[in-house]
C-alpha cells in the first residue's frame, strides 16, 4: 500500500521551497563552524599545520597571559559598554515615547539612529577626530585654557568605550522605544488609578514591562560589541588588546589557523554563556 | 512647578545625548571641506578639495561600485531565499520545522569574525580563490537569517485563506506566491531587502577576511586610515553619510510613509 | 463604601469634535447605571470624565458631594475596569489585585489576606499564584473587578468590559456583575454598546447619542415609554408611524396617520402634551400588534394588512405586513407561534391603545 496522498505531494513541495535557505546555512555557515571548530584541535608548528587532534591551543590560551587577557578585557569592555549604553539610553527613549508629541516623536527617533548611517569603520574614525591629541576636545580645551597639555583620550580603552557606547546608544533608544511604545497606555492608567505616583509607576509597572526589551537590546549589545574588531582596533590602541584583535594577529603575521579557531570557539562560548544567563529574560518575550 | 521641571530635565538630558550621537558625525562632516591637511581645529576654510580627491581616486571609486553590486546581489539572494523558506516553513507541516527554524536563524547569533573565519578555512582547504563573490556568499549568510525572521514573522495566518482562495481559483504555488503572498508582504519584504543591503554595504570583517583584490568600500576605507587623521577619508565618509540619508529620506516619504497609512 | 455622583453641564470637545454636549446627571450612591448608545456617542469620554482620565472643557464633576472636577484619578474614590483589563502581567493574581492597596503602603501580610478575601469574591482564590496569561478571558475579567474593588472605592466604572467575550459568557458574567454589585453596594458605572446587557444589568440606563442624553431611566421605562426616537429605536426593533396632530379633546388627542385617524391618549406622548398641527412620531413594537378581536382592553384599529414575508422565530413568527391603506409603509410585527401564518395572508391589525408612544417628530437629528 503506497499510495500517495495530497500531504505527500504537498510536503514534498514544502521541502524544495525551504532545501535551498537550508542548504546555503548548512554549505556556508554549518560546514565552515564544523571545519573551524575540528581546527582548532589541530596546531601549527614552524609554519606547517599538524594534523593531529589535541586541545594545546586551549591549554595555551589559559596559560598564556597575553591570550588570556585578550578575553578578560573583551568581557570587561564589553560589560561597561553594555550597562553604560542602557542607562543611557533608557531615559532618551522614554523621554521620546513620553514627553516628545505624538507626531514628533517617528522625526526624534530617526534623528536619534542618524548617524548609523555613516559608515561603519569611519564611525570610529570621526571619534579620532574628536579625543586623538589634537583632536577637536583638546583643541578646544586648551584655546580656553582649561589644559596645557593635550588630555590622552585616544588610543586607550576609555576611547574603545566612547566608540562604542556611541553607537549602542543609538541602537537601544531604537529597541526600549519599540518596547515602551507597545505598551497599553492602560497599565499607566490602571497604576495611577490605583494611587501610584509616576515613580510607583514606573517602578512598579513600567521598568518590569519593559526588562524582556531592554534584555533583548543588551543581549545584542553583548554580542555585536565582544565580537567587534573594528572599534578597538582605530580607538583602543595597542596596550589592551581584545579577543578579536588577538584573533586577527592570530591570521595576519603569524598565519596561525590552528589557534584563531581556537579563539573564535572560546569566542563563541562567551557568547553562549551571556547567551544561557539573559535566556529567562529573552524567552518572556515570546509569551 | 514640578511637572516644568521635570520637563526642562527632560529635554537637557535628551539634548546632551543627542549632542553626544551627532558630535563625531559633526566633525566628520565639518572637517571634510577643511582647507588643509589635517581634519582638526582650526577650520582653515571651506573647499570641496577633498571631494574632488574622492572622485579622482580610481580605487576608492571600483571599491564603491563593488560595494553596491554586492550589496544589491546578496540581498536580492538572501530576500528570495529567505521568502520561500518562510513561505514553506509558515504554510506547511514540515517534520522539524522549529529545528529548521533555529538553523536559518543560527548565524544571526554568532560574531561576523567567525563566521569569516570559517569560510576562509573551507575555502582555503578547497583552494577556492577569494573574490567579490566569496564576500557576497558571506553576507548572503548573515543576511538570510534576518530576510527569513522578519518575513516569517509576517506570515500571519489571516491570509491563509486568501491563498487558499488564489489555489482555488486555479493558480498553482509559484502563481500564488507572486501575485498573492509577496504582494501582501511587500512592506516585510521590502524592509528585509532595505535593511540587508545596508547591513552588507557597512560591513567590514567578512569582507576584509575573504576579499582580494576587488575589495569593497568598507575595506578600502580601512586601508585609507592607514595614513592617518586625513580629510579625504572625512570627504568619502561624509559622502556615504549624506547619500544614505537621502536616500532614507526618499524611502520614509514614498516608501514606508506610504505603507504606513495604508 | 459607595457614593452618589453628580456631573453638571459637562462638555468635551476634541477640536472641532463635539465629544460631550452639555451633559447632566444625577446618579444615586449604590445605584448600577448603564451608559448605553452606539460608538462615538460620548459614553467613553463620559466615564474617563468621571475617573478623571480627561476633564471637562466646561461643567463639574460632584462625587460624594465633593468637587472632583480637576482632581487626579490616584486621588478620586474611583476605580476603572478597563476595556483591555489592563492586568499587570509581570504580577501574580494576588500582586495585581493587592496593588492598589500596596500603593496606599499597606504591608505585605495584609493586602495579600485581602487580595485573597477579594480574589474569593469574584471565585478565584484558588488562581492566587498564577499570572494573568494563564487565565481565559472571563476570569481576567474577574481578577480586573477585583482589583478594581480592592481600594475599596465608592463608585466603579466599567469601560465595556464584557466586549471581549462570547455571548454565553458575557449574559453569565452580567448575572454575576449584577450579584457582586449587590453585595458590595457600590456604586458601578458601566459603558456598553449592547441594549440586552443594559436590560440584563442596570438600574437605571442612560441612553446617550451624539454627545447628548436621550433618555435616562429604568430598563422598563426605556423599553416601554422611551422619550426620544432614537432611544426606542435603539432599545430594540420597533415601527415607526409617522403622523399630524389634529386636534385635542380632552384627555386625548387625534393623530392623523397613513393607517388611519387614531385617538391618543395624553399619556402616550412621553415627553409632553402635543399641540394641533404638531409632527409626531407613533412607535409601536412588534409584539404589540394583535389580530383585531384577540386584543383586550382599549385597542385601535389599525385596518387591514397583508403579509409579505414571514420568518419562524420559535418564540414568535416574524412577519412583515403591508397595511391596505398605506402600501408604502412596511411593517413588522410578531404573531403568536402557534399562528397559522402564510405569505399573501390578509390580516386585521390591531394594537392595544396603551402601548403606543407618540414621539416630536425628529427634524434634522437622527
Amino acid at each position: 500500500m503506497s499510495t500517495i496522498t495530497l500531504e505527500d505531494t504537498e510536503r514534498r513541495k514544502a521541502w524544495g521551497f525551504v532545501a535551498p535557505a537550508l542548504l546555503w546555512t548548512v554549505a556556508f555557515f554549518i560546514v565552515p563552524f564544523l571545519f573551524m571548530a575540528a581546527m582548532s584541535l589541530w596546531s601549527r608548528q614552524s609554519g606547517q599545520i599538524i594534523r593531529v587532534w589535541n586541545l594545546d591551543n586551549y591549554f595555551a590560551f589559559f596559560e598564556k597571559d597575553s591570550l588570556f587577557k585578550g578575553l578578560t578585557n573583551s568581557l570587561e569592555i564589553t560589560l561597561i559598554v553594555t550597562v553604560l549604553s542602557v542607562l543611557l539610553a533608557y531615559p532618551l527613549a522614554w523621554i521620546i515615547a513620553e514627553r516628545v508629541p505624538k507626531r514628533f516623536q517617528r522625526l526624534a527617533l530617526i534623528m536619534a539612529v542618524l548617524p548609523f548611517w555613516t559608515s561603519y569603520v569611519v564611525r570610529s574614525y570621526s571619534w579620532l577626530l574628536v579625543l586623538s591629541r589634537n583632536g577637536v576636545i583638546n583643541q578646544t580645551l586648551m584655546t580656553f585654557g582649561l589644559i596645557s597639555e593635550p588630555l590622552e583620550i585616544a588610543s586607550n580603552r576609555t576611547a574603545t568605550v566612547i566608540g562604542f557606547v556611541h553607537f549602542f546608544v543609538m541602537l537601544l533608544t531604537l529597541t526600549i522605544y519599540a518596547n515602551l511604545i507597545q505598551l497599553s497606555p492602560n497599565y499607566r492608567r490602571a497604576a495611577a488609578d490605583l494611587g501610584a505616583n509616576a515613580l510607583q509607576t514606573f517602578w512598579h509597572v513600567i521598568l518590569p514591562l519593559t526588562l524582556p526589551g531592554i534584555m533583548t537590546g543588551a543581549f545584542l549589545t553583548f554580542v555585536l560589541c565582544i565580537g567587534d574588531y573594528v572599534t578597538p582596533q582605530i580607538l583602543g590602541g595597542n596596550n589592551e588588546l581584545v579577543l578579536p584583535q588577538i584573533i586577527m594577529l592570530q591570521l595576519g603575521r603569524r598565519a596561525d589557523f590552528p589557534m584563531a579557531a581556537a579563539l573564535s570557539i572560546i569566542l563563541m562560548l562567551a557568547v553562549t554563556v551571556a547567551y544561557v544567563l539573559c535566556a529567562r529574560w529573552l524567552k518572556i518575550e515570546r509569551a | 512647578m514640578r511637572d516644568v521641571l521635570t520637563k526642562v530635565a527632560s529635554f537637557a538630558y535628551a539634548g546632551l545625548i543627542y549632542g553626544f550621537i551627532f558630535l563625531p558625525v559633526a566633525v566628520l562632516v565639518l572637517f571634510s571641506f577643511q582647507d588643509g591637511r589635517l581634519p582638526v581645529p582650526p577650520f582653515n576654510g571651506f573647499s570641496l578639495q577633498w571631494y574632488e580627491a574622492v572622485f579622482a581616486d580610481r580605487k576608492l571609486m571600483a571599491a564603491l561600485a563593488n560595494s553596491f553590486v554586492v550589496a544589491i546581489v546578496s540581498s536580492l539572494i538572501a530576500c528570495l531565499l529567505g521568502f520561500l523558506a518562510a513561505y514553506a516553513l509558515a504554510r506547511y507541516k514540515l517534520p522539524g520545522s522549529a529545528l529548521q527554524r533555529g538553523l536559518l536563524i543560527a548565524p544571526m547569533t554568532v560574531s561576523y569574525l567567525i563566521i569569516a573565519l570559517g569560510l576562509l578555512t573551507v575555502l582555503n582547504t578547497f583552494g577556492i580563490k577569494l573574490s567579490l563573490w566569496t564576500v557576497g556568499i558571506g553576507h548572503v549568510v548573515i543576511n538570510l537569517p534576518l530576510c527569513f525572521a522578519i518575513i516569517y514573522s509576517s506570515m500571519g495566518d489571516h491570509h491563509i485563506n486568501i491563498e487558499r482562495a488564489a489555489r482555488d481559483l486555479g493558480a498553482n504555488d509559484f502563481k500564488v506566491m507572486a501575485l498573492v503572498t509577496a504582494p501582501m508582504l511587500m512592506p516585510s519584504i521590502l524592509a528585509a531587502f532595505f535593511l540587508s543591503v545596508t547591513f552588507s554595504w557597512d560591513e567590514f570583517i567578512i569582507a576584509f577576511l575573504l576579499s582580494r583584490f576587488d575589495v569593497t568600500l568598507p575595506v578600502e576605507i580601512w586601508s585609507l586610515l592607514r595614513s592617518g587623521l586625513n580629510p579625504k577619508t572625512n570627504a568619502i565618509g561624509s559622502l556615504v553619510f549624506l547619500v544614505s540619508v537621502a536616500v532614507l529620506a526618499v524611502l520614509e516619504l514614498t516608501l514606508f510613509g506610504k505603507t504606513k497609512k495604508s | 463604601m459607595t457614593a452618589p455622583v453628580s456631573v453638571h453641564n459637562a462638555t468635551k470637545i476634541f477640536g472641532a469634535f463635539t465629544a460631550l454636549d452639555d451633559v447632566s446627571l444625577d446618579i444615586e450612591a449604590g445605584e448600577f447605571i448603564v451608559l448605553l448608545g452606539p460608538s462615538g456617542c460620548g459614553k467613553t469620554t463620559l466615564l474617563s470624565i468621571l475617573g478623571g482620565f480627561q476633564s471637562p472643557t466646561k461643567g463639574r464633576v460632584v462625587i460624594g458631594g465633593k468637587d472632583m472636577t480637576s482632581v487626579p484619578p490616584a486621588k478620586r474614590p474611583t476605580t476603572t475596569m478597563f476595556q483591555d483589563y489592563a492586568l499587570f502581567p509581570h504580577m501574580k493574581l494576588r500582586d495585581n489585585v493587592g496593588f492598589g492597596l500596596r500603593m496606599r503602603g499597606m504591608a505585605k501580610a495584609e493586602r495579600d489576606e485581602k487580595a485573597l478575601g477579594f480574589l474569593d469574591l469574584v471565585g478565584l482564590k484558588t488562581s492566587a499564584d498564577k499570572k494573568p496569561h494563564e487565565l481565559s478571558g472571563g476570569q481576567r475579567q474577574r481578577v480586573a473587578l477585583a482589583r478594581a474593588l480592592a481600594v475599596d472605592p465608592d463608585v466603579l466604572l466599567l469601560d465595556e468590559p464584557l466586549g471581549a467575550l462570547d455571548l454565553k459568557l458575557r449574559r453569565q458574567m452580567q448575572d454575576e456583575l449584577k450579584a457582586i454589585q449587590k453585595r458590595v453596594g457600590t456604586t458601578f458605572v458601566h459603558v456598553t454598546h449592547d441594549q440586552e446587557e443594559a436590560m440584563a444589568i442596570a438600574d437605571r440606563i442612560v441612553v446617550m447619542n451624539q454627545g447628548r442624553i436621550e433618555d435616562f431611566g429604568p430598563p422598563a421605562d426605556i423599553y416601554m415609554r422611551p422619550r426620544s426616537v432614537f432611544s426606542a429605536g435603539f432599545m430594540g426593533e420597533v415601527n415607526f408611524i409617522p403622523g399630524t396632530v389634529k386636534h385635542r379633546v380632552d384627555a386625548s388627542a387625534l393623530v392623523d396617520t397613513s393607517v388611519g385617524d387614531i385617538a391618543l391618549p395624553l399619556k402616550s406622548f412621553t415627553v409632553g402634551a402635543p399641540s394641533p398641527g404638531q409632527k409626531v412620531t407613533l412607535c409601536i413594537r412588534p409584539e404589540h400588534f394583535r389580530r383585531a378581536g384577540e386584543a383586550e382592553g382599549p385597542v385601535v384599529s389599525l385596518g387591514d394588512a397583508t403579509i409579505t414575508g414571514s420568518a419562524f422565530f420559535g418564540t414568535h413568527y416574524r412577519c412583515h405586513l403591508k397595511p391596505s391603506s398605506a402600501p408604502d409603509l412596511s411593517i413588522v410585527a410578531h404573531m403568536p407561534q402557534s399562528a397559522d401564518v402564510a405569505d399573501g395572508q390578509i390580516l386585521p391589525l390591531a394594537v392595544n391603545l396603551a402601548d403606543i408612544v407618540a414621539l416630536p417628530a425628529q427634524s434634522g437629528r437622527s
